[in-house]
């Protein structure tokens, strides 16, 4: 069994949970993700790794309750275990040896993998800069673990109840036309924002990976669900990603189909209050 | 006098218009008295024709003649000695390829009905409820065993019979394999998969899943970690699709992910589990292997109303199982043969609404024999579906060919394996089934895993 070690709710949707899990920690890096499950027929759900401890044989994740199964993942408690925790699945995030100075852009419970990539890359002496976004205050995560590890953390909420009012690509572009020089630009968070970073990095030649997350069952190239077209071709997120060139990636196309199954997942959800 | 009828007992069924709405067995089996009857259409022939068409050598005149003599346990003792999988065996054989296609009652009229005896056996002996005790005496070396499908299973089971220490790496979350996942309950009921996996375990073999072997631990790891010999079970578990346009709009699965949802994660018990299915009125599989018949008839059940297999072949060339293909004319699936998908179409919201079809003619034969097919050029037509199902065929998942150094692969990304020993290029490290050579049947997989076991026990001695 996969117990919970730490628990701690960031804010009224985001959970954090270290969980012990030896055959995930042994070998993950930063960008790979693991499913977990909870009960005899839970589903599986992909999570990106937040952090891990080979030492003490852990993983952090960092989920949103979204649907019925988040929500039950939500209430489970230190002591508690999962049911199934299986990875690590994906390949690790395609660093550059030559990256020198980097800024991460992250929204929502996305800023959660941005930290475990970011802490790869301070380990290995690149400067890294942080922009952190969130509707409001509250959903602003994670910021003093990024401030131990980045020159610059930069905040943005929607209502201005932290940092600058506005979205992080107000930001990103207010720092590029500042002459900020940036090697590269990690993006995780929501699909329409990561499309958004894009659109701004591509007229400024900045390279530019993001992480996705679609809809999947197996996460190890069985299901073929998690389709992505990257540059033209078709790709499984699981098995070629998560990570991708943000400037090849079909935004549109994985907006579609992540809403395929949104009528049933809100079924599902009728029978919770 | 041996029971001269020119056609088998006929099996018990549910009927089609019932069962093609429930997802209970399709086929009820025969009863002692109908074993008995149909096994006195043996003629126990010296030569034995059947098992040199059986992939595991079951010495099937022996069990027949046993159930003949209603000595069922003996039967179930005849076929165990070399199928450790009888029940499984008895439903998911092409058996008119193998055993029953060299039965000499077959000549004039139809052959013995070989499987459903071997189904028959394999029941009664289950209802009894016996386990199977664990060897006690150990002979001290550990093999890993990845994969729990049907070639690991049988391998794993043949080295603890044996007293190795066997541990089976599954990465799913349920072992089985393509029993668990793949072939649906309606066929393969899953409490009978459950059972014969607690046969394996109660040989005294650890199943350990969630372990994807490749990504948690690697082959070289497995090594460090002890295990002396490893044999690679894993199947063919990536999905082909057909390349062309409108293959990722929304409704269309790959059969596995169709399959999975269904058979592992339970979809069809609708409003009972997280795990959603989504379907159309109308469904087109494209394919017309087992995979296929069995997305179809899935389809079905979970209420499709026009439900269509496209396939770009002609009627000769099927590759499925003879009875699944009448099961699933019978359910009321439509065959469109001689079909061959061209694009996928959707609607402004990106959901399928149709599939462009061409129809095609054969010509002559190709080199393997099989007449290929070609498009009639201005036949295009487009039928009307919500959803499609590609069931074009799965080839073996590239993760541990990834990260294992020496292991030499097909250009398919088989592993290439010697055929006597079902060695790899890697010293003490095995393949067989579906990963060495392709998409192919539970039978063959289980006889290369029982090979490799031979191979492995002998490499120790």
């Amino acid at each position: 069994m996969y117990k919970i070690v730490r628990k701690e709710v960031l804010n009224q949707a985001v959970v954090l949970m270290e969980v012990e899990a030896p055959y995930v920690a042994f070998r993950c890096e930063a960008g790979q993700f693991l499913i977990a499950r909870i009960g005899e027929d839970g589903e599986r759900i992909p999570l990106t790794i937040a952090d891990y401890d080979r030492e003490k044989n852990t993983i952090t994740i960092v989920f949103q309750t979204l649907g019925y199964s988040t929500k039950k993942m939500a209430e489970l408690e230190v002591g508690d275990s999962f049911t199934d925790f299986v990875g690590p699945l994906g390949t690790p995030a395609p660093f550059h040896d030559d990256w020198k100075r980097i800024i991460g852009v992250a929204g929502g419970v996305g800023t959660a993998p941005l930290y475990c990539q970011l802490k790869e890359l301070h380990r290995r002496g690149v400067e890294c800069d942080v922009i952190i976004g969130g509707r409001s205050a509250e959903f602003v995560i994670l910021v003093d673990l990024f401030k131990e590890i980045c020159k610059n953390v930069y905040i943005m909420t929607d209502d201005g109840t932290l940092g600058d009012k506005g979205v992080v690509t107000k930001k990103l572009e207010e720092l590029i036309n500042a002459g900020e020089k940036y090697d590269h630009v990690i993006t995780i968070g929501p699909l329409i924002m990561m499309k958004f970073v894009v659109q701004l990095t591509k007229q400024h030649d900045i390279p530019t990976s993001v992480s996705l997350n679609p809809i999947m069952i197996d996460g190890t190239g069985m299901c073929g669900g998690c389709r992505v077209t990257i540059d033209g071709q078709t790709k499984f997120a699981c098995v070629d990603g998560p990570d991708f060139d943000g400037f090849k990636v079909d935004f549109d196309e994985c907006m579609k189909r992540q809403g395929f199954f949104k009528q049933e997942e809100h079924e599902c959800n009728l029978g919770l209050s | 006098m041996p029971n001269m009828s020119m056609t088998k007992v006929p099996m018990r069924e549910q009927e089609p218009d019932v069962r093609n709405k429930n997802f209970e067995e399709v086929a009820l089996g025969y009863t002692e008295e109908m074993a008995v009857e149909e096994a006195s259409r043996c003629l126990n022939c010296k030569h034995k024709p059947c098992m040199t068409g059986c992939p595991v050598n079951v010495p099937i005149p022996g069990f027949i003649e046993a159930v003949v003599a209603k000595d069922f346990d003996k039967a179930y003792e005849i076929i165990t000695s070399e199928n450790a999988l009888p029940a499984i065996c008895g439903r998911v054989c092409p058996q008119e390829k193998q055993c029953e296609s060299k039965c000499v009652r077959g000549i004039k009229g139809e052959p013995v009905s070989i499987g459903r005896i071997e189904r028959f056996v394999a029941d009664y002996h289950m209802a009894k409820g016996e386990s199977v005790k664990p060897v006690t005496e150990k002979n001290g070396h550990k093999v890993a065993v990845v994969g729990s499908g049907p070639a690991g299973i049988t391998c794993a089971g043949e080295l603890a019979k044996r007293g190795y220490e066997v541990t089976i790496f599954e990465a799913l979350h349920k072992a089985g394999g393509v029993l668990s996942y793949g072939i649906p309950e309606f066929r393969l009921p899953k409490a009978l998969v459950a059972k014969e996996l607690e046969n394996i375990t109660g040989l005294g073999v650890t199943i350990e899943t969630n372990v994807v072997v490749g990504k948690s631990v690697t082959v070289d790891d497995l090594f460090d970690r002890g295990f002396e010999a490893i044999f690679l079970g894993t199947g063919a578990g990536l999905p082909s699709f057909l390349r062309i346009p409108g293959e990722n709009l929304l409704g269309v699965y790959s059969a596995n992910e169709f399959l999975t949802r269904v058979n592992l994660m339970k979809a069809y018990k609708k409003g009972e589990v997280p795990t959603p299915i989504k379907i159309g009125k109308r469904v087109a599989v494209v394919g017309a292997g087992n995979v296929a018949m069995d997305a179809a008839r899935t389809a079905k059940r979970l209420g499709a109303e026009e439900v269509y297999i496209v396939y770009r072949r002609g009627e000769e060339e099927v590759p499925a199982r003879a009875e699944e293909v009448h099961h699933a004319k019978e359910e009321g699936i439509i065959f469109r043969l001689l079909n061959n998908p061209v694009k996928i179409l959707g609607d402004e919201n990106g959901y399928v609404c149709g599939m462009e079809v061409v129809k095609q003619e054969l010509g002559e034969p190709d080199a393997s024999g099989r007449r290929s097919p070609k498009p009639i050029e201005g036949s295009n037509y487009v039928l009307d579906v919500e959803t499609v199902v590609i069931a074009i065929g799965q080839s073996p998942n590239p993760l541990i060919r990834q990260t294992t150094e020496g292991l030499e692969c097909g250009k398919r990304g088989t592993i290439t394996v010697d055929e006597e020993t079902e060695q790899t290029t890697r010293e003490h490290v095995y393949a067989g089934g579906d990963a060495v050579t392709g998409a192919a049947t539970v039978i063959l997989a289980m006889g290369a895993g029982k090979k490799a076991a031979q191979s492995i026990d002998e490499s120790f001695k």
